[in-house]
């Protein structure tokens, strides 16, 4: 089946006085149908600006090169009433932080039925109906009463349930979350992420997850890409890349995470370094410095992410870029 | 927006001298507005009998009457209304044409701006007064235009306002998500930006009014605005100031008006600024 969203050789860089910045370096990557695609590195790995340059949001001072299709047709350099078309009907974004991402002086309903007005023709009155019965599918208690409030009246996991129904309400083909439980506190994240699993089977969409954290989007996702320094360094089934992670990197990160079981660890384990400067021009692979494998070939020669040696019995989902790959 | 609504007004009511000058202010336009009724006298009538009279409560004439028999409470009242009138029509004027371009080079930003920019900094080197003068020749002198050619110069400033604060909210994640939602510049702007920014553009409005009755006054003493039969503040204290040593009351009935006027809006404006300020909570 054709990929709904296919990103070919994407790489953003941005433009400063003295030189230039790459947020993310050819990274390809597609998104099928009613799946969920998980996208985990940490911060200024690019995991953002990807999406950003999908949905025409870059900053001034950037530029795009490669392809990004939806649907088959490119949205990279789409003139704006052509992206306005998909945005928030076909194509929608949830944001990080539901305290900004209202609108503050409009009322949840007025902001919620703007999107039907605007997308699907409908009138004031009906778009206010479906706004509300889509109040009552992400859970919103009450949701009559929420529609009159304004946004500043609303608990943030209560907004961010507002920001996912808003998201839906064009039934999209594709979501994209960005970091959609960050700004909220622990108990409220699992909500939200029962949430969006929910709306998963429910709508059927399919949701691409932007996260640093392994924990978030382990029981959601069916594929994770792992980022570091703008490239994805590891693709894999969720399930395997947590059972077997590949690349040093994912490993180093999977050991980060702490356990609920096992014993007690005296301090966290860190991942030593720091990673490089998004203006450095890499010969080698980025990751080599922190790398407790890394020989001299990393340094010189960047390994491309290539099918894992195993590719044919785990159903060829399983992308690594590593010289010296962990075995399984 | 409602609950911002309601706490502006109760931290209004709170504040002694803004509630005063508003009450000042509202007696001032009623009394504009509908004065004349309770007045005999007509603002063009002339009294011979009563020339250059001094003020008199039991008289026909309560604040006395010009150099022409005319009855200067009557005259005052007009005055206070067209200086009114112009206050609010220009000030309408500048915050339409002020807010719009604003609003557009603060959100399109980048060339745009610039080229904006530069074009309110080459009108504000003007002398605001010649291109008055300029605008009030060419087209003629008429109120409308009058009106028009203030609030049309007035609103420089006002751009600037609004320009820094669309740039202020236009990084703002709302923004983005209006963006993402496929909203139109057009329609982000009109929706999401100015709504957003209403608040200190309102003061500066209030503000706005008493500095354009103040510059009208001004060009009216000039010579250069109202003209007679009609008044204006203005042109009834350049009347006056020519009569000021033997009748002095033709000059400080309009001055005390337009005085006590320009008085009452500026503390009410001030009042509306600390009720509206968020930075003060």
């Amino acid at each position: 089946m054709a990929p709904i969203l296919s990103i070919a050789d994407l790489t953003v860089s941005f433009s400063q006085p003295d030189r230039s910045i790459f947020a993310v370096r050819q990274v390809s990557l597609a998104v099928a149908a009613r799946e969920c695609v998980a996208i985990v590195g940490e911060s200024g790995s690019g995991k953002t600006q990807i999406f950003m340059a999908a949905m025409g949001l870059l900053a001034g001072n950037a530029a795009a090169q490669g392809s990004v299709r939806f649907e088959g047709s490119e949205t990279l350099g789409a003139p704006a009433p052509r992206l306005n078309r998909i945005r928030g009907s076909k194509l929608t974004m949830v944001f990080q932080d539901p305290m900004t991402s209202l609108t503050p002086h409009l009322k949840i309903g007025i902001q919620l039925a703007e999107v039907l007005v605007c997308h699907a023709g409908k009138s004031w009155s009906e778009a206010r109906i479906d706004a509300r019965r889509m109040l009552e599918r992400v859970r919103v208690p009450d949701p009559a009463r929420r529609l009159n409030q304004y946004p500043h009246e609303l608990s943030g996991g209560l907004r961010q349930r507002v920001t996912i129904g808003m998201s839906l309400l064009c039934e999209p083909l594709l979501v994209i979350a960005d970091e959609p439980t960050t700004a909220l506190d622990v108990t409220v994240q699992a909500q939200i992420i029962d949430l969006l699993r929910a709306m998963r089977e429910e709508v059927g969409m399919a949701l691409v997850l932007i996260s640093h954290d392994l924990g978030v989007v382990a029981g959601l996702a069916d594929r994770i890409l792992v980022m570091y320094a703008g490239r994805i360094v590891e693709s894999a089934d969720s399930a395997e890349l947590f059972r077997d992670p590949r690349h040093p990197y994912t490993a180093a990160l999977l050991k980060c995470i702490p356990s609920l079981s096992g014993p007690r660890l005296e301090r966290l384990p860190t991942l030593p370094g720091q990673p490089p400067q998004p203006s450095d021009l890499l010969d080698g692979c980025a990751f080599a410095p922190r790398c407790p494998r890394a020989a001299e070939r990393c340094r010189v020669e960047r390994p491309l992410l290539r099918d894992a040696g195993d590719a044919i019995e785990n159903g060829g989902a399983r992308r690594v870029a590593c010289h010296f790959p962990l075995s399984p | 927006m409602n609950s911002l609504v309601a706490d502006a007004a109760r931290r209004l009511r709170s504040n002694p001298g803004a509630v005063c000058a508003l009450f000042v202010t509202a007696g001032l336009v009623a009394l504009a507005l509908f004065g004349p009724g309770f007045n005999p006298n007509g603002s063009e009538t002339l009294d011979w009998l009563h020339v250059a009279s001094q003020p008199a409560l039991q008289s026909a004439h309560w604040f006395g009457t010009d150099r022409l028999g005319r009855d200067l409470f009557a005259r005052t009242l007009e005055g206070t209304r067209v200086s009114l009138a112009v206050g609010v029509v220009a000030s309408a004027v500048s915050l339409s044409v002020g807010i719009s371009y604003g609003a557009v080079a603060g959100y399109v930003g980048g060339r745009t701006d610039h080229v904006m920019m530069r074009i309110i900094e080459i009108l504000s080197g003007l002398p605001l007064i010649f291109f008055v003068i300029f605008l009030t020749v060419i087209f003629g002198r008429s109120e409308s235009l009058l009106f028009l050619s203030i609030g049309a110069v007035g609103w420089l400033t006002m751009a600037r306002i609004v320009r820094g604060q669309t740039m202020s909210i236009r990084g703002r994640e709302f923004i983005e998500a209006a963006v993402a939602s496929g909203a139109g510049t057009a329609r982000i702007i009109a929706k999401h930006v100015i709504p957003n920014i209403i608040g200190p553009v309102i003061v500066y409005a209030t503000l706005t009014v008493p500095q354009i009755i103040m510059f009208e006054s001004f060009l009216s003493f000039l010579g250069l605005g109202i003209q007679e039969p009609h008044a204006s503040l203005g042109t009834l204290i350049a009347e006056g100031a020519g009569e000021m040593e033997a009748a002095p009351w033709i000059l400080l009935v309009p001055g005390g008006f337009l005085a006590v006027l320009l008085l009452a809006l500026n503390i009410f404006g001030d009042g509306l600024r600390d009720a509206l300020d968020v930075k003060e909570r």
